[in-house]
Parts: structure tokens; sequence; C-alpha cells
């Protein structure tokens, strides 16, 4: 377990998930520090995307619990429900295979990140309706907002392209300053740098570490390239068919023997992958 | 249009005696009786769902026409019927079998030309585009038979005579026709060569095998558009056959009984499990039981709220009907 | 068959090829219409039936399938092999884009006129409140199915919500048509709730049965409820609207009198064509505005992606009630200016065919497009009525315009979207791109 309680963003506490006779995720228990970006890895089917759907709610959890503490509060996730997670919690998450409004613009998107703040400030749309200055100034806020982060990711000049036909690592990039427009507190990637290629995985990585730095954003995160893992992780989770098997920083994760086991057993180019990765 | 979904209590009468008198209502007879009576009437409804739940399954749309098509095949099964005799026929068996077989193969025809005018063009289109189409085509098919033979109801005489009668205590008759035998028969006997033809031949691993996945059938040398067009032909004549039991249960067609059957079977369907064909089945009996019951012991008026309502209470704890595969959602 | 890539080569035809298609397609014909053209059946006068033949109309049909296949398959093969996409050319299209800017301004101006050109012609001036009410019913579901993406079967239901909740509020209550307007809107945006609960869950197919099965259960319900509704037989004498408590008739203190000019009838269908308009344009504006206000982004992204919304903490079930009793509101405010325009109302206004008709016109009009749903209401209505002198085969013809107007266009007339809001240039969105919601 990494650092104390005041330290952790979210604590995975024996969390086990079934479905039917299958058990996907058995008696897992993690640390998430807080401001520190802790990766979750394991060989396909290890069940790292099971304990994503578990933290952000689209899985009710078999057993278990998942705490996110905010400060001095602390907020049982597996008795929340979809949106409230994100919307209560301040979880925001990507999706391995993206998940953005393909036939809406890359502004439009970042907007309905913002639909909760917007929703207050439009008084539930009365305001909005006969256009009050409140909520004129909120909307600019939010456009506002939204230009931020298109710069960040560097797509202000695409604002106004359809989320659907930007290229492959630009969605990716738009889904996580989507996810970011929610505020979140910690920040859920599901394999962010799957299909980049090496320049934009490195594009990637810079931009994980400057939201950790700048925003201060807690990041979990599921990958499988190892580049990326290794690279800007503080700490490591690896899992095998639904258990933890190691935990550590990059360092003492790549060096375990279980953890080259895993992999070799799994797939024998990952596990070169692993052994591989220096710094 | 309103009010015309009462034509399927029509002619029902000649072959249930049954009294509503209250105290009737508490006997054991009169449910067996009203029992028999939901099987029949569930039987037509699981043929024509059999076709819906088919076409879903392999090409994922609701084919609105499919009540028209056995609007259709009640039609067809009329006039051959007629001219048949009318030549000086006179065996029974022989006429029925014959009627059978020749409104099977025209409305098949029909299924076929629809599929082919109206939804192939649009096969990998949006979503709604078919479904309007398939309701386009549905306003065309019952308009073509009004136009065609015209907007008054086809009475026929009583074709199968006869029944045994079960039980009798104190007056009270349970029992059964010869009609209702033969359409629970043909319904059983048609099932299980559906089910044959589903499980064991080539063509039923083909429309299997197009549901899983077309692409994919299609890269292993499947042909889809046959096997599609296939769907539909089968799914059509299973639809003239309950076109034929209609005719012969309740004596009569008209060129708007397809929209209540056809939104019935399809509600059976989908409370069955859209997809699902034993679902089909089951929603089919369902609904007839349902009708049936809640006519015999509340009120005729309300036996189609009856049926929808229940049809939506369900859905609401299942969402993807009782036989239905859960969806998933895959995030 | 001809080479795609050489232009001389693509005028080959074929001849023998379209011959044979043409005969096949001849013989399947005279298969399908053989019973049920080539007979014709009719009860006689003892009630038993009898039937004869009509083989010239049979062989008719037959010789024009052979015909018209034939002719179909030399125009396609003449166009080469993209066939009927290249029957609507890249300028066509991009004509349509760019008419659609000067379109609606245009569209407005000419609505506006329309009583003032057509004063005496009564016809059109009901055609004209007969379309601007679809319009409006189709600017009503746009808001279910074109931006929230749930697919709604049973939108009369809301129609006849509004229709019976006027009519009876003010025949029993003696209230004012403008005291009852909100009132009905209310009602059916209620209705909207009810009917939105049990079918947040559902997805595609199973929503669009329920939604049908909910619109026939009303329609059920207000058949057989004849206590309340009349039954079969409706409501009749329902009031007339006034102009804020002027009667527009040639009473005493009516609008003509007060004004000193004389009486004419045309006077209160041209108010009823303000007044539809009127709400229409209120349809219009609301939606308008409420595609830009967050709660319409959110139920275009709920189209787009159910499960992304819920990610960004999205209550997805209130953004669907929302969807759904806006809609309904819409369709409860055009149910209660039907039961005022017509005077009398029953169950039969109020069936399938009309939410059929209405969906039609959203999907035709391209989803969520509030200029394409008032051109395919214009369209639709107005070829309906083109087709007038056709009598019997109206319906036939309506049916396979359906039909064709699909194939030529599944995404409707305008498919593209608008964003709602931009940072420099507001670039429209292919619909290829677009979602169609899983509704």
């Amino acid at each position: 377990m990494s650092g104390d309680r005041t330290d952790r963003i979210l604590g995975v506490d024996q969390l086990t998930m079934r479905f039917g006779g299958i058990v996907a995720v058995n008696e897992l228990s993690f640390d998430a520090g807080r401001r520190r970006i802790t990766a979750l890895i394991g060989p396909n089917g290890a069940g790292k995307t099971t304990v994503f759907n578990c933290i952000t709610g689209f899985y009710k959890p078999t057993s278990g619990t998942i705490r996110l503490t905010h400060g001095a509060a602390e907020i049982a996730l597996e008795r929340l429900n979809d949106f409230r997670i994100a919307k209560q919690a301040k979880v925001a998450r990507t999706f391995q295979n993206i998940r953005l409004f393909p036939g809406m613009t890359a502004l439009e998107n970042l907007m309905v990140a913002q639909h909760n703040m917007l929703m207050r400030a439009s008084g539930l749309t009365l305001l909005g309706l006969i256009g009050a200055p409140s909520y004129r100034a909120a909307e600019k806020r939010a456009i506002d907002l939204a230009s931020f982060w298109l710069r960040r990711i560097g797509l202000f000049e695409r604002a106004d392209d359809a989320a659907g036909n930007l290229p492959y690592g630009d969605q990716r990039r738009l889904e996580i300053a989507r996810a970011m427009c929610t505020e979140p507190a910690l920040l859920c990637l599901d394999e962010p740098a799957a299909g980049l290629n090496a320049r934009e995985s490195a594009a990637l990585n810079e931009l994980l570490l400057s939201i950790r730095a700048e925003e201060g954003t807690s990041i979990l995160l599921i990958e499988h390239d190892m580049s990326v893992v290794m690279e800007i992780s503080d700490h490591v989770v690896v899992m095998d068919y639904g258990v933890k098997i190691a935990e550590g920083t990059p360092q003492q994760v790549r060096d375990d023997p279980k953890v080259i086991a895993a992999y070799l057993g799994a797939d024998e180019e990952e596990a070169i992958a692993v052994m591989e990765s220096d710094t | 249009m309103s009010g015309k979904s009462a034509i399927f209590d029509r002619g029902k009468t000649s072959f249930n005696f049954a009294g509503k008198c209250a105290n009737d209502r508490q006997r054991m007879e009169y449910f067996a009786q009203q029992l028999i009576n939901g099987i029949v009437l569930g039987s037509i409804y699981g043929l024509i769902a059999i076709g819906y739940t088919m076409v879903y399954g392999i090409v994922g749309m609701i084919n609105f026409a499919h009540g028209d098509i056995f609007m259709i095949g009640g039609f067809i099964a009329l006039i051959s019927f007629l001219i048949l005799v009318s030549f000086g026929l006179t065996a029974i068996p022989l006429i029925l079998l014959i009627v059978l077989l020749v409104s099977m193969a025209i409305t098949a025809l029909y299924g076929w030309t629809v599929e082919r005018i109206a939804y192939r063009p649009l096969r990998h289109s949006f979503r709604l585009a078919p479904m309007l189409s398939a309701i386009g085509m549905s306003f065309v098919l019952s308009n073509y038979s009004q136009v065609a033979q015209g907007a008054r109801v086809k009475p026929v005489p009583p074709i199968i005579t006869g029944g045994y009668e079960l039980a009798e205590r104190n007056g009270f008759a349970v029992q059964v026709s010869n009609v209702q035998i033969i359409v629970v028969l043909t319904t059983v006997a048609l099932l299980l060569v559906f089910t044959w033809l589903v499980s064991r031949t080539r063509l039923g691993r083909d429309m299997r095998a197009c549901e899983q996945d077309q692409t994919m059938a299609a890269l292993l040398g499947v042909d889809v558009d046959r096997t599609i067009s296939m769907t539909f032909v089968i799914g059509a004549a299973l639809a003239a056959v309950a076109g034929m039991m209609y005719l012969l249960y309740y004596g009569l067609v008209d060129f708007y009984m397809g929209f209540v059957a056809g939104i019935k079977a399809f509600t059976a369907a989908v409370l069955g499990g859209i997809g699902s064909l034993p679902g089909a089945m089951l929603g089919g009996l369902a609904i007839g039981l349902i009708e049936t019951m809640w006519s015999a012991y509340f009120s005729i008026e309300y036996k189609d709220v009856a049926a929808f309502s229940i049809l939506i209470v369900v859905l609401i704890f299942l969402p993807t009907g009782l036989l239905g595969r859960p969806e998933v959602e895959k995030v | 068959m001809s080479e795609p890539d050489k232009p001389h080569a693509r005028r080959v035809l074929h001849f023998a090829f379209a011959f044979k298609k043409a005969a096949l397609s001849a013989f399947v014909s005279l298969v399908l219409f053989s019973l049920m053209v080539g007979i014709r059946t009719e009860a006689g006068p003892t009630g038993q039936l009898i039937y004869w033949t009509r083989f010239d109309e049979l062989a008719g049909l037959v010789a024009a399938t052979f015909v018209g296949s034939l002719v179909i398959e030399l125009v396609r093969q003449w166009l080469g092999p993209a066939g009927t996409s290249q029957l609507v050319p890249a300028s066509v299209q991009n004509g349509i884009a760019f008419a659609g800017r000067l379109l609606p301004p245009a569209l407005l101006i000419f609505t506006l006129l329309v009583p003032v050109i057509f004063y005496d012609q009564r016809y059109i001036l009901d055609l004209a409140i007969l379309v601007l009410t679809y319009v409006m019913l189709g600017w009503g579901l746009n808001v279910v199915v074109g931006l929230a993406g749930l697919l709604d079967l049973g939108y009369v239901a809301f129609y006849a919500v509004g229709a019976y909740s006027y009519a009876l509020l003010a025949t029993t209550f003696d209230l004012s048509f403008w005291v009852c307007l909100p009132l009905a809107g209310l009602l059916a945006s209620l209705w909207g709730v009810m009917l939105g609960f049990p079918v947040l869950r559902l997805r595609g197919d199973y929503l669009a049965i329920v939604t049908l099965a909910f619109g026939e259960i009303i329609r059920l319900v207000i058949i057989n409820w004849q206590s309340l509704t009349g039954g079969p037989n409706g409501i009749p004498s329902i009031p007339r609207p006034t102009l804020f408590g002027i009667p527009l008739d040639n009473s005493d203190d009516g609008l003509a009198a007060r004004l000193g000019i004389e009486f004419s009838p045309t006077h209160r269908i041209v108010f009823l064509f303000y007044l539809i308009l009127g709400l229409a344009l209120l349809t219009n504006w609301v939606t308008i505005r409420l595609r830009r206000l967050p709660i319409g982004r959110a139920w275009e992204a709920l189209r787009e992606d159910e499960v992304a919304c819920r990610a960004l903490g999205i209550n997805t079930t209130t953004t669907k009630l929302t969807a759904f009793a806006t809609g309904a509101m819409f369709g409860g405010f055009a149910g209660a200016f039907f039961a005022t325009r017509q005077g009398f109302i029953s169950p039969e206004s109020f069936t399938f065919q009309e939410s059929a008709l209405v969906l039609a016109i959203v999907v035709l009009g391209g989803m969520g497009s509030q200029l394409g749903v008032a051109l395919a209401a214009l369209a639709m209505i107005g070829g309906f009525e083109l087709f007038r002198g056709l009598e019997q085969y109206r319906m036939l013809v309506f049916g396979l315009a359906m039909v064709l107007l699909m194939i030529w266009r599944p995404r409707g007339i305008i498919g593209h979207r608008a964003p709602t809001v931009y940072l420099k240039e507001a670039h429209v969105i292919s619909s290829d791109l677009v979602k169609e919601g899983h509704g």
C-alpha cells in the first residue's frame, strides 16, 4: 500500500465482481495516490476494465468497497450509481474504444462535458431560454474553458470540426480533454495510448504529466503500452486472472518474476516489452 | 380505423356456447373453455410473430408490413377456396391442402417482393429508413387489397364444422371444435418443421450465421442476399398459414385485419423476446390467453388495453422480453 | 457489364439482359396479381360470396410491370453502375444545401402572406392550416426523435391528450381557449413523463413497440370510456377560439361588428391560420433555443452516445424525460388547436397512421433539421392533397411515395447537422457522422 490515508485519493478494498459463475475480479485491493499517476496493468482478460467499470459505476461490484477521499470526506463509490459518480464524486473516465459524440463538433463535445455547471447556470433551462445575462456569462466561461483545453491538446484550430472527422490520435486526446472539462478529482483512462504511434504516444505522456502537475488531478490508467506505463507512472498495480499479483514502482514491478511469468504465460511479445522497457 | 379490433371477436360465438352468466364464470369448465379459445388465438398470433422475430433477428428491423402479408395470405386463401369450390371440388381435406399450398406459395412471393423492393436497397442504411419504408409498404399492401378486392368484409360459410364435447356438467359443456383442433395441430406441425429447418438444414445454418455477423458469413461463402430473402419467404409463408387459419376460424377476412393482427403479433414477439423463436410462440400464446381471459372475466372492450399494458409491465421488469437475451452493456 | 471508368463504354446497353430481367419481373407480377387482381370477390345479394374474373386488368398490370422493368433496367445501364445514386448529382445536392440558407426567410415571408394572397380561396387556406398543424407536430416530435434519438411511434397519443383536454375543459368548465391551451400542453407533457418512466431502460425496438402500445392504449381508452369521452361518437360542439374574448362570429359583440366591418366566415379561417402559425413558430423558436442550451446539447449527446453521457455526469433519466415532456407538450398544443379548429373530435383522428405520418415527416425532413421537417410536412400533406383526385388509390400512392423517398434519401431532405456553438465558423456536419440514437 502506498502512502498513508490522507495521501490517497482512491482506496479499493476487497473488490470482487462476478458475472454468473465467472469471477472477473477477486478480492482486489489497492490505493491510488493523490496527485499521482497509478497504472493498472496485466495481460488481456486480467479484469482491468472490469475494475474500471466498478470504479466508474457502470458495474455494481459483487462485494468490496471503493472509497474516494475528498479532503476529509470519504465517498463510497460502490453505492453511487452511474452518472452520480461523475457528477458528485468527480470521477471522470475515457473509454478503450473512444466514445466521443461523433456528430458534434470538438467544441460541442467539451460543452456537453460542462453540462451540470451549465444546467445550474441556466436555472434548469428557464433562465437560459429567456437569455438571462448570468447564463450568458456562464456559457462564455464554459467556452473559455473548452478553448483552453482545445489549445492544450493542440486542437484549437479544429474546434468547429465534427469529432468523428478528427484523426484517431486527436480523438483520443479530445476524449481526455472532454473528461478534464468535468473538472475531475480523479481521471480514469482506459488504454489512452492504444492505437497511437510513437510520436503521439510521447505527446500523450507529456499531456498526462502536465495534467498531474498543473491541474493537480490524480490519474488512474489502464495501459498496454509499456513505454507509457514505465515512463509516467508513479505506482503500478499488476493484475492477472482477476487478482493482484504485484505492485510497486515501475522499477520494482518490472523486475518482479511473477509479473514476467504472467506476461510470458499470456503473450510473449508483451512479456518482452515489459522486460525491455528501460527507463 | 377505430373499433375495428373487434373483428377478432366475431364468429367466435359459433364455437363458444358459454353463456356469460356471472355464476358461469366461476366454474372450472368456463375457465377450461377460455383456455382452449386462448390457445387457438395464441397459435395464430404465434405464427405471425415468428415472421417478425425471424426478420428482426436477421436484419434487425421491424417489418411493419408483415401484418399485411398475413392479411394477403387470408385473402389468397379465400379466393383460392372460392375457385376450388366453384370448380366442383368437394373433398374438404383436398381443398384445404391445395388452399394451404397455394396461399403459402403466393404469399411467400409477396414477402420476397416486399423485401426486394422496399428493404434491400436500404439494408446498410440508417436504422429508421427501412422502418419507415416498411410502414409505407404496409400502407401499400392494405390499400392494394382494398382497391383490388373492395373494402367490405368478406364472409365465408363455416368450412369445417363439428367438434367434440370434452366435459359437461350442469348444462355447461367444454367444447373443442374441429377448426380449433386443426389450427393447433397445424401450428404444432409447422413449428416442428420450422425448428428442424432452422437447426438442421444448411439454410438454417446460413440464417443463424447471418444473424451473428453478415460480413463474416459472406466471407465464409454464405449467400447473404439469398438467405435474407429466404427468411422473408419463410416468414411470409407462415403468415399465410396464419391467414388461412384465421379465415377458417373466424370465417371472414377484410383488408384492414393486418394492422391489428400485426400489432398484436409484434407485441407477442417483443413480449417473448424479439429474435427468439420459442419466445415468439410463447409470446403469441401469452397474448392470446391474456386477451381471451380478459374478455371472459373482465371486459371485452379493454382486452387490447390489457394486452398492451401487460406488455409494458413485462418490459419494465424484463427489458428484453421473456426469453430474450439480456443485453450486456459493453463499455 | 459496362466498364465504370470508360465513359463511352457506359452507353453499351445490354438489351438481352434487360429483357430477361423484365420477363422475370413480369412473371413475378403475374403470380402476385393472379388471384388478388385477376379474381374479384364480393358478398352477393344473399350474403354468399361470389366472384368474377378480371383478366384484362391482370394482363394490363403484367404488361406494365414488363415495360416498367425494361425501362428502369435500361436507364440504370445507361447511367452506369453507380445507378440510382447518380440520379441526384452532387451539384443538385449542393444546390439544396445553398438554397437551405435562403429558404427559411423566404418561406416564412410567403407563409405570412398566404391569407393575403389566397384570401378568397378557402380550400387553400384550409390546406395551409392543415400543413402548419403537421409542421408543428413534426417539430414537436423532432425533439424526441431527431434530437434525443428516442423512437416514438405513439406520438399521436399526446395530440389526442391535448385535443381531449381542451375539448373537455372547454365544454365542461366553460374555460376559454387561451386558458385551456397551456393546460392542454401541461397535461400532455405529464402524459409524456408517464410514458417516459417505464421506457427509460428500454432500447431500440422495445422502445418503439412500447410507445406504439401506449398510443393504442390511449386511443382504446378514449373509445371505451364513453361517459367521459363520448366514445366513438366523439365530442361535438367544441367552442371556437376567440380573439382574447372577442368571438369571431356574426353576433353583435363579434369582431366584425366591433370593427364595423362586414362579417365573413373567412375571418375565422384567417385567424386560425395565424394562430397555428404562431404556435408552430413558438415551437420552432423554443426548439432552436433549447438546442443551444445545455439541455438541448444533452439531448443530442444522448442520441450520439448514452454511455459517454453517463460518464460525464449527465442524468440520462431526467434528460430523456424532459425530451418526452417537451415533445409531448408541443403535441398537446397542436391537439388543442386541432380541437378548436374542427369543433368536433373523435378517436378516428388519432390512429397509428397519424403517428406514422408525423414520424415519416420527421425522418423524411432529416432528423433534427427544423427546415427539413417543414419542407417534408409541406411535401407529404400537400402531395397527399394533390392525389385527392386518385381517391381510393391515394393511400397506395402515398405508401409507395414513402418507400421511394426513403430509398432516395434515407437520411432525409436535409441530412446534415448544424452545430449549436462555434468558435470561428459553423461547419455543417455530414449526416454520415451523426448518430440516430438507440431508441
